[in-house]
Parts: C-alpha cells; sequence; structure tokens
C-alpha cells in the first residue's frame, strides 16, 4: 500500500480535489430521471475518494520523520507566488475523516433522499471537493475559494427536500455565511497588505520581521479573519444559526454538516499553530486566550443547550457545539500533548454527531406513524418537556396488575436495533467507557494533569471541570429523549427498518469501535500530528523549499539545464 | 483620493451594515451587496493608490512599486466579485422561495403585529 501510494504521489494529492470536481461534471450530465445510474457514479467516486484518503495517510505515515509534508505546485509556479497544496498529517486525517462520514452519509441517502430533489449528487460531490480543498490549501486566498465552493454546495444540500422550515433556516444560513465571507476577505485583503504574501507558510515566515508600527494592523487583520473562522466552526456568541439549520436540513445533509464546521477548527488550529508560535516574535501566542475562553463559553452553553433541546435533531446540533467548543478550548492552551488527545477526539467525535444525525431520522419517521407527519418541524421547537399530549394513554394501555402483564412481550428487532444504536451514541457523546468517547477525554484530561512545572493551573482545572460536566448533561439530555422514544410509545407500530440506511449508522460506530481497538496506533499518529504543528518550521522549511519542476520557460531562472534541450 | 475612498468604503459598509439587520428580505439582499461592494473597494485599496501606474511590467523600468501597481488584489477582487455575484443571485432565490412559502417578505417568515 505505501508503495502504490510511494509511486502515486506527487500527483494523488491533487485527486482529492480533482475526482470530486469531475465525478460532478459527469453528473451533471446523467439525466435526473436515472437514479440507478446517478446513485452508482456517485458512491464509485465517493468510495475511490475514500481509497485516495487512506493511500496518502499511508504515505504520511511512511516517512518517520516529523517532517512528513507532501506540497504541489498545480500551476508549476515558484512558491510564494502560486498555487500550493500542501499535505501533512493533520489534512491527511480530516480527508479520511471527510471521506469516511461522506460515504456513510451517501449511502444513507440512497434510501430516500436522493430523489427528494434535483441535483443531490452534483452538489455533494461539490461539498466533498470543497472541503477536501479547504484541508490542502496552502494559501489564505485559496483557502476562501474553497469555503465558497464548500458553502455554495452546502446551501444547495441544506434546501434539498425543500418545505418552509429548510428555506427559512437557509435564508438566515446563506446571509450569515455571506457576512462571514466579506470578514473572510476584509481579513485575508489587510493581511495582504502588510505582509505583502498570502501563502501561509510566507506568511510565518515574514511574521516576525513586521515593522512594530504595522503590527497592531496586522492583528486587526488577522482577529477579522478569525470572527470568519470562528463563525464556521461555532464559537459561542456566533453560533446561534447552527442549530436550527442543521436540525431542519435532511438526515444526510446533516451528517455532512457536522464536518463543516470541523473546517472553522482545522483552519484554527492550522493557523494559530503556524503563525503565532514561540517564534513569532511580538505576535506569539496571538488570539489563544480568546479561543481558550471562547471554547469554554461555547462548550458551557453547548451543554445547556442540550439540555433544553427536545427534538433529537436539535440535540445532535447541540452536540456539534459543544464538540467544538471542546476543541476549540483545547487548542486554545496550545499544548502539544493536549492537542494530542483533543486531535483523537475530533474524528471520533464527528463519527458520533454525524451518526447521531442519521440516527435521528429514523427516531422521527418511527415516532410520525401515527398522522404527526404534516406536522412541520419548527412546530415542535417549543414543544413542554414530555409535552403530555404524547404521554397521554389509549384506551388499552396497561396499566393494572389484573390485566396481562407487560413482562414477556417481545420487543420488535427494530426498535431493539435502533435503541442499540442510541445507546452506543450516548456513550461515545457523553465519552463513557467503553467507548472512543471516552478515550479521547481521558487523553485530553491526563495530559492537563501532567502540567509542565508539575502544578495544574486554574485554568486546567477549569476546563477539566467543564469537560466533565458537558459530558454528564450531555448523558442526562440524551437519556431522557432515549426513555422518551424507546419506552413510552405503546401503541406504536414497530418502526420499518432499512439495511441501507441501518448499516451506515452502524459502521460510523464500528468506526469507533475501531478507534478503541486500535487507539495506541490512533494516539501515535496523533502524537507525531501535534509534534508537527507546534514545530511551524518544519512546515515552512518544506513550504518554501518547493521546487517547480523545470520548463523550457523557466530553466534559466531555476539554473539548471533545458529539458529536452530543445528552445 | 485616500479621503474620498476611505469614505466610499465606509458609507457602503455602514448601508450594508444597518440594511442587512433589517427585518425585509430585500433590504437584507441589498446590504449583503452593498457590502460586498464595500469589501471589493477594500481590497483594491490594500493594493495601495496610485495613478497611472503599469500592472504588468514594460521594457525599461525598473520592476519596483514606483512604476507598477500591484496586480495581486485586482486579481482577488476579481475573484471576489464573481463570487459574490453568484452568492447573492443564490440568495435571490431562496428569498423568492421563502416568499411563496410564506407569503410575505419577513425574514422569519411571519407578519409581526404593527
Amino acid at each position: 500500500m505505501r508503495e502504490l501510494a510511494q509511486a502515486l504521489m506527487p500527483h494523488l494529492m491533487v485527486a482529492p480535489v480533482l475526482l470530486p470536481l469531475l465525478a460532478a461534471c459527469l453528473l451533471m450530465l446523467v439525466s435526473e430521471r436515472r437514479h440507478r445510474t446517478k446513485a452508482t457514479l456517485g458512491l464509485l467516486a465517493t468510495a475511490a475518494n475514500l481509497v485516495v484518503a487512506v493511500l496518502l495517510v499511508f504515505w504520511v505515515k511512511a516517512e518517520d520523520e516529523p517532517s512528513a509534508f507532501g506540497i504541489y505546485l498545480p500551476s508549476n509556479w515558484d512558491v510564494p507566488y502560486g498555487i500550493a497544496l500542501v499535505l501533512d498529517r493533520l489534512s491527511a486525517l480530516m480527508l479520511v475523516m471527510t471521506a469516511l462520514v461522506a460515504l456513510m452519509a451517501l449511502l444513507f441517502s440512497l434510501a430516500r433522499w436522493h430523489k427528494a430533489g434535483a441535483h443531490f449528487h452534483p452538489l455533494f460531490q461539490i461539498q466533498i471537493m470543497g472541503l477536501n480543498g479547504a484541508f490542502l490549501t496552502g494559501d489564505l486566498f485559496n483557502l476562501f475559494v474553497f469555503f465558497e465552493v464548500m458553502l455554495a454546495a452546502s446551501y444547495g444540500l441544506l434546501l434539498h427536500g425543500s418545505g418552509p422550515a429548510r428555506v427559512k433556516a437557509g435564508l438566515h444560513y446563506i446571509a450569515i455565511n455571506l457576512a462571514a465571507s466579506s470578514l473572510f476577505l476584509v481579513g485575508a485583503a489587510l493581511i495582504y497588505g502588510i505582509s505583502g504574501t498570502l501563502n501561509m507558510a510566507d506568511l510565518a515566515a515574514r511574521l516576525p520581521e513586521v515593522a512594530d508600527a504595522d503590527r497592531a494592523l496586522l492583528h486587526a487583520g488577522c482577529a477579522i479573519l478569525g470572527v470568519a473562522f470562528l463563525a464556521k466552526a461555532a464559537m459561542w456568541p456566533l453560533n446561534f444559526w447552527l442549530v436550527p439549520a442543521y436540525a431542519s436540513a435532511s438526515a444526510p445533509s446533516a451528517a455532512v454538516f457536522a464536518l463543516l464546521t470541523k473546517v472553522g477548527v482545522y483552519v484554527l488550529l492550522r493557523l494559530s499553530t503556524l503563525l503565532f508560535s514561540d517564534g513569532a516574535g511580538d505576535s506569539a501566542g496571538f488570539g489563544g486566550a480568546w479561543l481558550l475562553w471562547g471554547g469554554l463559553a461555547t462548550l458551557a452553553l453547548g451543554a445547556i443547550g442540550m439540555m433544553s433541546a427536545q427534538r433529537p435533531a436539535r440535540l445532535a446540533g447541540f452536540a456539534v457545539i459543544v464538540s467544538s467548543g471542546t476543541l476549540m478550548a483545547v487548542f486554545g492552551l496550545a499544548r502539544p500533548e493536549v492537542t494530542a488527545g483533543a486531535l483523537y477526539y475530533l474524528p471520533v467525535s464527528t463519527f458520533a454527531v454525524a451518526a447521531f444525525f442519521l440516527l435521528t431520522e429514523l427516531m422521527d419517521r418511527s415516532r410520525q406513524s401515527e398522522g404527526m407527519r404534516q406536522q412541520a418541524p419548527e412546530d415542535e421547537e417549543d414543544h413542554l418537556p414530555f409535552s403530555m399530549a404524547e404521554l397521554e394513554l389509549s384506551q388499552g394501555t396497561n396499566l393494572d396488575e389484573d390485566e396481562v402483564p407487560l413482562v414477556g412481550r417481545a420487543i420488535p428487532a427494530a426498535t431493539a436495533l435502533l435503541g442499540l444504536a442510541f445507546i452506543a451514541c450516548t456513550l461515545l457523546l457523553a465519552g463513557l467507557p467503553p467507548f472512543s468517547g471516552f478515550i479521547g477525554k481521558f487523553a485530553m484530561l491526563s495530559s492537563l494533569l501532567e502540567a509542565p512545572g508539575g502544578t495544574v493551573t486554574p485554568v486546567s482545572w477549569l476546563l477539566m471541570g467543564a469537560i466533565i460536566t458537558s459530558g454528564l448533561l450531555a448523558l442526562l439530555a440524551l437519556t431522557r429523549t432515549g426513555m422518551r422514544f424507546f419506552w413510552t410509545p405503546v401503541d406504536r407500530p414497530s418502526p420499518v427498518l432499512r439495511v441501507v440506511e441501518y448499516l451506515p449508522i452502524a459502521l460510523l460506530i464500528g468506526l469507533c469501535v475501531l478507534f478503541t481497538v486500535r487507539a495506541e496506533a490512533v494516539m501515535r499518529y496523533t502524537r507525531a500530528t501535534a509534534a508537527a504543528l507546534y514545530e511551524p518550521r518544519l512546515y515552512i522549511d518544506a513550504v518554501m523549499g518547493a521546487r517547480p519542476l523545470p520548463t523550457p520557460t523557466n530553466a534559466d531562472r531555476l539554473g539548471v539545464p533545458v529539458p529536452g534541450g530543445v528552445r | 483620493m485616500e479621503i474620498v475612498l476611505a469614505l466610499a468604503i465606509g458609507v457602503l459598509t455602514t448601508c450594508g451594515v444597518w440594511l442587512m439587520l433589517r427585518p425585509r428580505t430585500y433590504q437584507v439582499i441589498m446590504g449583503l451587496a452593498l457590502l460586498g461592494y464595500g469589501v471589493n473597494l477594500f481590497i483594491f485599496s490594500m493594493g495601495r493608490l496610485s495613478v497611472d501606474s503599469e500592472p504588468i511590467m514594460v521594457a525599461g523600468f525598473p520592476p519596483t512599486f514606483e512604476f507598477y501597481d500591484d496586480p495581486m488584489p485586482q486579481a482577488l477582487v476579481l475573484t471576489a466579485i464573481v463570487i459574490g455575484f453568484a452568492m447573492t443571485a443564490l440568495f435571490l432565490v431562496v428569498m423568492l422561495a421563502q416568499r411563496g412559502f410564506s407569503g410575505n417578505d419577513h425574514v422569519d417568515g411571519r407578519e409581526d403585529a404593527e
């Protein structure tokens, strides 16, 4: 596998962007009525994307030094001027996570959602392309472009299936993201105006030499840029759009949206470690405190939100917020060993939330069999806890000892399977043993305790308390929902479960189990990732040292003989 | 020139932000468009203001910013305009769909008791 990856590099690096783009173009050409052809093509492309991502991880892992970087210059221009794609351990990890969640969401959508509106498959591929591009790009402006590609596809996916609730949430979502994109542009332009570069590595190299008079302006630019990412990563108070939008999206779209917040978190981690490392002179540590305290506030309010949520889809939306709040707070501490734990927690929590989004759809559907289907989702937002109407007992309900006992009545298999999946999601989201959610939290907490110098700072204690309390609140909220869904129904027909819908959920949970079993290997990988992240010199040298291939037009400048000898 | 440009950016952005916070969808889309113009002008200004300077190198002049304009912000602004235009068009479609569903042009789809 390593040899194969080695043979295909460096061109394999550009495949995560090109492959979904080509697939989307092909899918556009297939008639909308040929569902089977479209589904097959989409599935093949997504599976191929996963294979590419796995090969890239193998390639990165094969380089034993921490400096495992793949640089690809798509236009063959010299480094700070042309476009550069950069692959390192962190982006490879994100690529695999994206590919896995995307494949599962697509599989789930094949049951019914992909027929619910036009152009689902092309939009889905473009979404994957935008995500992959954002993880691979090495300069700020291409990051903007890939962000927009990703967002444009997400607008389409959010509206997929239509309906008043989706359109309303979509309108708010688009307006917020357009405003955030404006901030992104202002920040990027300001940084360019002062440093004269948009390449992240070049920017990091030049940052220490910025004149003192300009430094405040540069920090302002970085802060404005940061606000755009924070809005995407759902930091409080920029996250009010998230829950209504994600909760009203169709289940497969919502599962993919769980990845979008992780893009914001990824960019924050990438830029804060690269630009504001210890070597950055007066800029060292810029924004760390904001990330830490903002992340803590996000974590706390996300956990409280989980307690207040009634619909499972809203619960999942708040779980997304809790997950990114935890990650931001931990990244704000800027300690490699804690970050390593957080990088283990990142894919696990994403898988769990994605599985939960898919599961909520099945749970909602099982409850809607009693003619509640007409009820628009937003009408349910303000339901009382355990709303009484729902609990009202029907005539034949068995409460009395004189009647036939309930004991011994078989639970329908479908309900049992749903319940099992729900329990697994609960354990993962609350971070309880034996699943990987626990290991991720344990890794973070134990490294928080191993403070440098022996004393654990009050902030670390606070963060630990917040992480543990949020886990407890998540457990309470999820248990309550589980009781309401699986125990209270009395005369409900057992839900119909289709294999193609249950399989992705089972696979996502299976992935989390795999992460538990192979925790040591994954932790080794994330430790190496974190170690490389906090040595930005490696990244800078790798990118700045990349040379374009000699061609007749640049051979003179590069000082090499003209290839082929023709002139 | 600097003052005129700064004023233009400031006025466009102020109007854009104010309109964006209004409750009618039409006002929001106008606000987003104005904000986009403000941002585009801002990107231009980051290439420094100059009159009569070449964006592409000409033989006989040394390649310094004394003789040339920075072409980079112009390339950036072109991309930003295209993306902004497409997004505004998309927003317009969603806005019309919302109007179709709710029968009014309030951003939350409900008429407030005025």
